[in-house]
């Protein structure tokens, strides 16, 4: 029986940092993990971030970023044991035998070289075969990956080219060669929702047409589990679970895997019709310097009490929207009303009251807190500025507070630093409530965060709703998200609402071109949906 | 018309109306400042009517912008005016000059530029290993030391106690290739010096920066030997920030050429412009200051310039 | 966190040791500031421990009184160009518009041309005394000062939090002082330290040229220009200050060195 294409045994990997002035500090990335992978076959790598999926993934090519070592057990590439192979044989084998495909092709590629170069650099070096064959075979890949122009693309520069066809070109680049094995490291995790698809069926029907084996390494299960005949979970550098995908998804055995599995199935109960708390009415707005309009004719309501879900894009104008609404951006045309009073178009002109009832909560928790104040004074600023509450009776409400967002009181003197992702962005939660708001804007709140950390997340945002009433104006790209959290949703697509109603009347059909597209990306958590949707569906030209 | 063409131009534009602007700038602080010329040239003891005769003949009666006017007329038609101590022409006096402090300068960055990459490669490629904390030791000396404390140190070392080079680098007209070089070694020695302190830590950051890209990390993964990976990958994208890096310390070479003159007492114009300043002499030090300032000017152009060409994204835009 | 390595250590005794020794002066001379006390150049000795100078002063002596001056006015012109630059700079970092507009314009003129070159334009026609000095270098060096700091309090001002303080409706004095001023610190006191050391090496390279401290008073770069004939014969007295100035530098150099390597990242990164 010939060798698996790729076994590791009892793999074990440590890094060594330097913090400047200390002693320095080992930590241990991947402990005892064990993996086989046959030729032909695609294993998905799954876990959340810190789980060690990409520093496996590189040990398959005996290679660790920084100070990263592969201090034990055996890495074995078609028999070979490659761990502590030499400088000179490792060079032979990567780009040669074993490839791969980076999370973010525009860094990926080099600035100053055109893209067909780079593409054929791996078979010119290795001397597979002469310049003009490798061309021919790259154009035959450019062509399958359903890249436009398969035969002038490749005299274009990085730059010249959008995101979701440089993933698409640094594939070819991998396949090119004709390795054994691709290592895939999460390649579709920072491309648009509708791009994310078409790059993902493109990567598999090469994967299936050339027969390569490939590592698939990401940390969204439904993705993986299209592509992948096997599955690992991964968590803290350790295997929790392993086997076939269609196993994993319908019968998983361990807890962690089950909540991964469960990952945004949360649901809740329409509620009852209330007054709008927030109305947008013919709002647009536009950016100085730029000619075009980024919002145009907006007009949305926000009953109290309720979630809207302002669904779109990147460019799809709902960053902006939320600018105007805290008046960050004075809209050129519409207006905009808070609880049935007309709210000021400019921030300068709002009252202080007005400013207290609109809080926000941003996409990235770390710097949202001036990293200098611990917990209680980012908490506690709130209470003071809107209503003077000092000493005791202050440090008592940001109790109250901590208690709200699930944290213990010994948090309060705590930096942001010392605080894990999702904690960082609690506190910035407690922060929004410490003003009791009657309106919260939420700007991708869970867009950065893991899977399992932004469930826990969006639970505490509808405990919090139902206890305290208050409204929230969703912003994300995730329809995930949407369907969990959202009472009313509004799709917007380039400055302009396409839909807009009650959750239920927006994900009924019929739907509009667009939100079928959006609502047709999301990959659901079986095996075969790729097929179904990529069947009716054309790639979109020059998707981002 | 290509992007390009049109940030050339307008760096190119900008870099001439600084220029115009530091010549405002130099006449203002040498006029409109408190302090008589004209008593500062003939003492304390001077008699009012002398001193008003001398105000008469500078012409310092005349109102400020008449003057600029005038002598921004003289530059441009190639007449920098006449020295006050001593009558001279300016112009010629400063042409040989001008020669001698180009050729410290010049050789000093011919031997130093390469120097400072090497340097910058090697503290690179050992990074924080011996050789990169040598080597950024005496970088940090040779930043913290005066120019003129290496002056002396080399003419103490070199000159009077080993009596390899002379210690006054006197260069005449008529001298063999030579002769010259032996003449002006310690000075050039002394500038190599000072400036590789500066640039070798700059370049050290741009390569650094360059080599801890991502597409370095591709190029590697692909199994190139490291020297395809510098030359091929490393290099293209290295080019703008080294140029820029260079520039901005040839800059500095302008400055440390001044006291690297004074030291040696070389003919140049660091040492003509001292002179004058101690003198009062300020047509001379107008005239100076102005060219020291076209040059400074004139490098950190060329060094945008390179920048934008440098760039693919300006090159090829989308 | 009390943990300095070794080299900021020495850095920080060495500074201290002449700071200490600028402000004690007239205390720890062994001898007045202009008093003879022997034949020119006279080597080391038990009354004379650094020797004489080239008429005959004792070496020592002028050397502390020297650092004096070469340490409060390179100080006097570092709280300038200090308090000058980082003051515009926030400014027209967080007014932004024309007033950033005019104010960074201005400053691009003026480092146009080097400060050496300005500095002895101004000086050619200025009588030369320490305050004139002062002034001359304060604002020039204000200029790099203004960079740093504007470009500092820029990346901070872009920073999510100091948006959510500008929502909560907090004054813009606030802003500045409570949520830039604080992170800006670090990367401030360092360059604190540089221009420092620049201050240092200009004031003693103006007095080396003849147009900086003038005689009487001493600071290290006029005893070198006093003692410059002496090299040519082997006698390194003039070598004593520049070592002076050089050590100075160096060891303020060790010190903000660390405290710009204690900026250590603040923000994590993703996940949980």
């Amino acid at each position: 029986m010939p060798d698996p294409v790729l076994a590791i045994d009892n793999l074990r990997i440590e890094a060594t940092t330097h913090p400047p002035g200390e002693a320095p500090r080992t930590a241990v990335l991947v402990d005892g993990v064990s993996l086989t992978l046959e030729r032909g076959r695609v294993l998905g790598l799954i876990g959340e971030s810190g789980a060690g999926k990409s520093t496996i993934g590189l040990a398959a090519m005996a290679y660790g970023r920084g100070g990263v070592r592969l201090t034990g057990g055996s890495i074995r590439l078609d028999g070979q044991e490659i761990r502590l192979a030499a400088p000179g044989a490792l060079r032979a084998l990567r780009g040669r035998r074993v490839t791969y495909v980076a999370q973010s092709a525009a860094a990926a590629f080099n600035p100053a070289k055109r893209l067909m170069d780079q593409v054929v650099e791996t078979c010119l070096t290795h001397g597979l075969a002469d310049r003009a064959t490798a061309e021919a075979r790259a154009v035959d890949l450019f062509g399958r990956l359903g890249l436009p122009d398969p035969g002038t693309i490749g005299r274009r520069y990085p730059h010249q080219v959008s995101g979701g066809q440089l993933q698409r070109v640094m594939t070819a680049m991998a396949l090119c060669p004709g390795p054994d094995l691709v290592v895939f490291d999460e390649p579709t995790t920072a491309l648009d929702v509708t791009t994310q698809i078409d790059v993902l069926a493109a990567i598999k029907g090469a994967i299936r047409g050339t027969g390569v084996a490939a590592l698939y390494i990401t940390h969204d299960l439904a993705v993986v589990a299209q592509v992948a005949d096997r599955i690992m979970v991964l968590r803290g550098g350790r295997m929790v679970e392993e086997g076939e995908t269609g196993r994993i998804i319908h019968a998983p055995r361990e807890d962690y895997t089950r909540a991964l599995v469960s990952v945004r199935s949360i649901d809740h109960a329409e509620k009852a019709e209330a007054p709008p708390v927030l109305s947008v009415r013919g709002v647009a707005a536009r950016y100085r310097g730029v000619p075009l309009d980024v919002l145009a004719d907006v007009t949305l309501d926000l009953p109290a009490g309720q979630t809207l879900a302002v669904v779109g894009e990147s460019g799809s104008g709902k960053s902006t929207l939320a600018r105007v609404v805290t008046g960050l951006l004075p809209p050129t045309r519409g207006r905009i009303a808070f609880a049935g009073r007309p709210l000021s178009p400019d921030l300068a002109g709002r009252s202080k009251d007005d400013l207290r009832e609109v809080q926000m909560i941003y996409q990235m928790a770390d710097v949202a807190m001036n990293p200098r104040q611990t917990v209680a004074t980012i908490i506690g600023r709130p209470l003071e500025f809107y209503f003077g509450l000092k000493g005791e009776a202050r440090a008592a409400r940001v109790r109250e507070l901590l208690d709200q967002i699930e944290m213990g009181q010994g948090f309060a003197d705590r930096y942001p630093a010392e605080l894990s992702g999702g904690q960082k962005q609690r506190v910035c939660i407690a922060r929004a409530l410490a003003a009791d708001p009657r309106l919260i804007l939420c700007d991708e709140p869970t867009s950065a965060l893991d899977p399992l950390v932004a469930d826990g997340i969006l639970k505490l945002l509808l405990k919090l709703q139902a206890e305290k009433g208050v409204a929230y104006l969703f912003i994300t790209h995730d329809l995930a998200t949407v369907r969990a959290i959202a009472d009313r949703i509004a799709v917007m697509h380039r400055g302009r609402i396409v839909r807009y109603g009650t959750k239920s009347d927006v994900l009924s059909p019929p739907f509009d071109a667009y939100t079928d597209r959006l609502l047709s990306s999301v990959p659901a958590m079986r095996q075969g949906w790729l097929e179904e949707v990529t069947a009716g569906r054309r790639p979109e030209a020059g998707g981002r | 018309m290509h992007p390009v063409v049109t940030l050339v131009a307008r760096r190119v534009a900008l870099g001439l109306i600084l220029l115009w602007a530091a010549s405002v700038l130099i006449f203002v602080g040498t006029t409109i400042l408190p302090g008589d010329v004209a008593q500062a040239i003939l003492g304390q003891s001077a008699t009012p009517v002398s001193l008003a005769n001398l105000r008469e003949e500078l012409g310092l009666n005349e109102p400020a912008l008449t003057r600029y006017l005038d002598w921004m007329g003289g530059v441009l038609r190639g007449d920098l005016g006449t020295a006050l101590t001593n009558g001279e022409d300016i112009a010629t006096a400063m042409g040989r000059r001008l020669g001698n402090t180009l050729l410290l300068a010049g050789v000093a960055a011919a031997i130093a530029v390469p120097l400072a990459l090497l340097l910058g490669i090697v503290a690179v490629r050992f990074r924080n290993r011996w050789p990169d904390r040598a080597i950024s030791t005496v970088t940090l000396a040779a930043i913290s030391v005066p120019e003129f404390l290496l002056g002396y140190l080399v003419i103490y070392l070199l000159a009077v106690q080993w009596r390899v080079f002379p210690s006054l680098a006197a260069v005449y007209d008529g001298m063999g290739w030579a002769e010259t070089l032996n003449a002006i070694a310690l000075p050039v020695i002394v500038l190599v010096l000072a400036v590789l302190g500066h640039m070798m830590r700059m370049t050290r950051a741009a390569i650094l920066n360059v080599m801890q890209a991502p597409y370095i990390e591709t190029a590697e993964l692909k199994g190139l030997r490291p020297i395809a990976v510098i030359a091929r990958h490393a290099f293209p994208n290295a080019v703008a920030p080294v140029v820029n890096v260079v520039t901005i310390n040839l800059a500095f070479l302008v400055v440390g050429v001044v006291v690297v003159e004074v030291v040696f007492v070389y003919p140049g114009m660091g040492q003509y412009l001292v002179d004058h300043v101690s003198k009062r002499d300020v047509p001379v030090v107008q005239a100076s200051g102005l060219v020291f300032a076209a040059v400074y000017i004139g490098l950190n152009l060329v060094a945008d310039v390179v920048s934008i060409l440098a760039n693919p994204r300006l090159r090829h835009p989308r | 966190m009390r943990r300095m390595p070794p080299s900021a250590l020495v850095g920080l005794v060495l500074t201290g040791t002449y700071f200490a020794a600028a402000l004690l002066a007239p205390w720890i001379a062994p001898y007045g500031m202009a008093e003879i006390v022997g034949d020119s150049w006279e080597p080391w000795s038990a009354t004379s421990w650094l020797g004489t100078d080239s008429i005959g002063r004792d070496l020592l002596s002028r050397m502390i009184w020297g650092g004096q001056t070469t340490i409060l006015v390179a100080a006097a012109a570092t709280a300038l160009s200090f308090t000058l630059g980082s003051i515009l700079g926030f400014t027209a970092a967080v007014q932004g518009g024309w007033v950033d507009q005019a104010l960074s314009r201005g400053v691009d003129l003026m480092m146009a041309i080097p400060s050496l070159i300005t500095a002895l334009v101004v000086l050619s026609v200025m009588p030369v005394t320490i305050p004139v000095l002062i002034v001359v270098m304060g604002v020039l060096d204000a200029t790099r000062v203004f960079r740093l700091s504007r470009a500092v309090a820029a990346d901070i001002a872009a920073m999510d939090y100091v948006e959510a303080a500008r929502l909560r409706g907090e004054r813009q004095g606030w802003i500045v002082f409570r949520e830039i001023l604080p992170n800006a610190l670090s990367p401030l006191v360092a360059e604190l330290g540089l221009r420092f050391i620049f201050a240092v090496l200009f004031i003693s390279t103006l007095s080396f040229l003849g147009l900086g401290v003038q005689p009487p008073l001493a600071d290290w770069g006029g005893i070198v220009k006093e003692n410059r004939e002496g090299i040519v014969y082997g006698i390194p007295a003039a070598l004593v200050p520049a070592v002076a100035i050089a050590t100075l530098a160096i060891s303020v150099n060790l010190v903000a060195d660390w405290v710009l390597n204690r900026t250590a990242s603040l923000k994590g990164g993703r996940g949980a």
